[in-house]
């Protein structure tokens, strides 16, 4: 079985690694942002850079989990390969773990360029152990989004997928606090703000980064979310199966 | 002779479309069995259920003994992907060592590819191809795990002759050595060359299935053909057609048409009487069908 999942994620990786470009993309918009908002507003003070690198990370995260997953998923379905797959002797299990290993990878170099603005041109600080907590929490914080990301490939067709990952990014991403601090957003905003699982995630990279202790009733609020997605994403999965004419 | 694959009565519709309409069907170990149908006949849909790629919307599909929407059956069954889904990304070698990870029992990855004539290209990404070249690939992955029963869905399609006949040894040394066959094709002649049994399907239903000569011989048609320069009425002529000074004439009864013809005192040469392709048959067969429908 395990096995079964390493080929999967193996597979997975090639292509990842082979077109590079989603790599490429979902590693040039957090850096892009990073210098876009960080560098020139929170550079100096070291409590605000850091927390806002956290928040760089998630932004990176979000996309590749949301809008690379849903993209990738909802094109393969698009393709005979996929049929193929599925007569071979393995569940969705392998499938699944394989692209949600993979998902992680990439975000996990996504956040490399992120780290590299921070420590050059921000007096953001970190200890080791803060810096490997906080990479666990950005990757548990994902996972309402990857399985997000795996309803939408499922649910969607390439070009819906695409349209629909990127018209929910951006209004999640900005009320969770990740592109603004929310100090400085209207009172609406505020009052929103725990309820969408982008900040119950964010809250626990900054936590595990500064130490800060995180809003409970966002943390508890990204918990309902993984588990509505993962009912959203199992049920898309099997909605899936036999859908399509031939 | 025990049934490795088993339809009865199967129907699947796709919303208002009948793909297939009570089919029933075994196929038996060692069997090497032609599917013919033309478009949207039903075929793909049969292979679909019998794969587990799809269910019926009534009746039963057997694999093996088990249903063939249970992983760990479909470990003895191969099935062809289509060659324009190959994942380009990947090397020849690496989607091989890919598909082999699903199976307990593995051909090995040089000698599957040995068979195919593809050792050359192990390290070639799949997307430098030549289309001959991926439809060999498609067709070697059926066999990567030491299958007891392959599909094969238009193994052979953009296939040159030479390529063609290098995949039907293929076929035909996997078949010599036990092993059970589904095959589909829109090449006729591939089913005469390599199938015993033919199963015809058209709107969704087995409309015959039978021997490769007992499916011709079903229609009771042959081809008398003939060099003449003007032909009188002749009796019993089902279809005539002219090729350069030969003439092609099909009839039930090739005796009597020969004997009318020399009792009309036309002068003619060169007279031949063939049995008729499957090609004839297969036409008479659906037209027929959809005559009645």
């Amino acid at each position: 079985m395990s096995s079964l999942v390493l080929a999967h994620t193996r597979y997975q990786l090639l292509e990842q690694i082979r077109v590079p470009i989603g790599l490429i993309s979902s590693a040039f918009f957090p850096a892009a942002s990073m210098l876009a908002f960080v560098v020139p507003f929170a550079a100096d003070d070291p409590m605000a850079a850091t927390t806002a690198t956290g928040s760089m990370m998630m932004v990176g995260a979000m996309s590749a989990s949301l809008m690379g997953l849903s993209i990738s998923v909802a094109q393969d379905r698009e393709q005979p390969w996929n049929g193929y797959l599925r007569t071979l002797p393995a569940g969705p299990l392998p499938r699944f773990a394989g692209r949600i290993l993979t998902t992680m990878a990439v975000m996990l170099l996504a956040v490399i360029p992120v780290l590299v603005i921070a420590a050059l041109f921000t007096e953001a600080t970190i200890t080791v152990p803060r810096l490997l907590l906080g990479l666990a929490a950005l990757l548990a914080g994902s996972v309402p989004f990857m399985l997000l990301g795996l309803l939408l490939g499922f649910l969607l067709s390439s070009k819906a997928a695409i349209g629909v990952s990127q018209l929910l990014f951006f209004p999640v991403a900005i009320l969770g606090g990740l592109f603004l601090p929310l100090r400085v957003m209207p009172a609406f905003v505020q009052a929103v703000s725990p309820f969408v699982p982008s900040r119950g995630a964010v809250e626990l990279v900054w936590s595990a980064t500064t130490g800060a202790p995180a809003d409970l009733v966002s943390v508890l609020a990204l918990g309902g979310w993984t588990a509505v997605t993962a009912v959203g994403a199992a049920w898309a999965y099997r909605r899936d199966e036999g859908r399509r004419f031939s | 002779m025990t049934v490795l694959a088993r339809a009865t009565e199967v129907t699947r519709r796709y919303g208002d479309v009948l793909a297939l309409d009570r089919v029933s069907l075994d196929i038996r170990a060692g069997e090497l069995v032609g599917l013919l149908g033309p478009n949207g006949a039903g075929k793909s849909t049969l292979i679909n259920l019998f794969t587990g790629l799809r269910r019926p919307t009534s009746g039963t599909v057997e694999l093996l003994g088990g249903s063939p929407r249970d992983p760990a059956v479909r470990r003895d069954i191969g099935v062809t992907p289509q060659e324009t889904g190959l994942p380009e990304a990947l090397r020849v070698g690496e989607v091989v060592d890919f598909v082999s990870a699903h199976f307990p029992r593995r051909t090995g990855r040089d000698e599957l590819l040995d068979r195919f004539g593809l050792r050359d290209l192990v390290r070639r990404q799949i997307g430098g191809l030549s289309g001959g070249q991926k439809r060999r690939l498609a067709v070697a992955l059926a066999f990567a795990g030491e299958p007891e029963l392959v599909f094969l869905d238009e193994p052979t399609t953009g296939l040159d002759v030479e390529g063609r006949r290098a995949l039907w040894d293929g076929i035909r040394a996997f078949h010599d050595g036990g092993g059970t066959i589904l095959l589909t094709s829109h090449y006729l002649e591939e089913i005469e060359a390599l199938a015993q049994r033919v199963v015809v399907v058209g709107h969704g239903r087995v409309l015959a299935d039978d021997t490769v000569p007992a499916i011709r011989d079903m229609v009771g048609v042959r081809r008398v053909t003939l060099s003449a320069d003007a032909l009188p009425d002749l009796p019993g002529v089902l279809g005539s057609e002219r090729e350069g000074d030969r003439v092609h004439l099909l009839t039930a009864d090739p005796d009597r048409l020969v004997v009318e013809l020399v009792r009309s005192g036309t002068p003619f040469s060169g007279l031949e009487i063939r049995p008729t392709t499957l090609e004839e048959a297969f036409l008479t067969i659906t037209a027929k069908e959809s005559t009645l429908v």
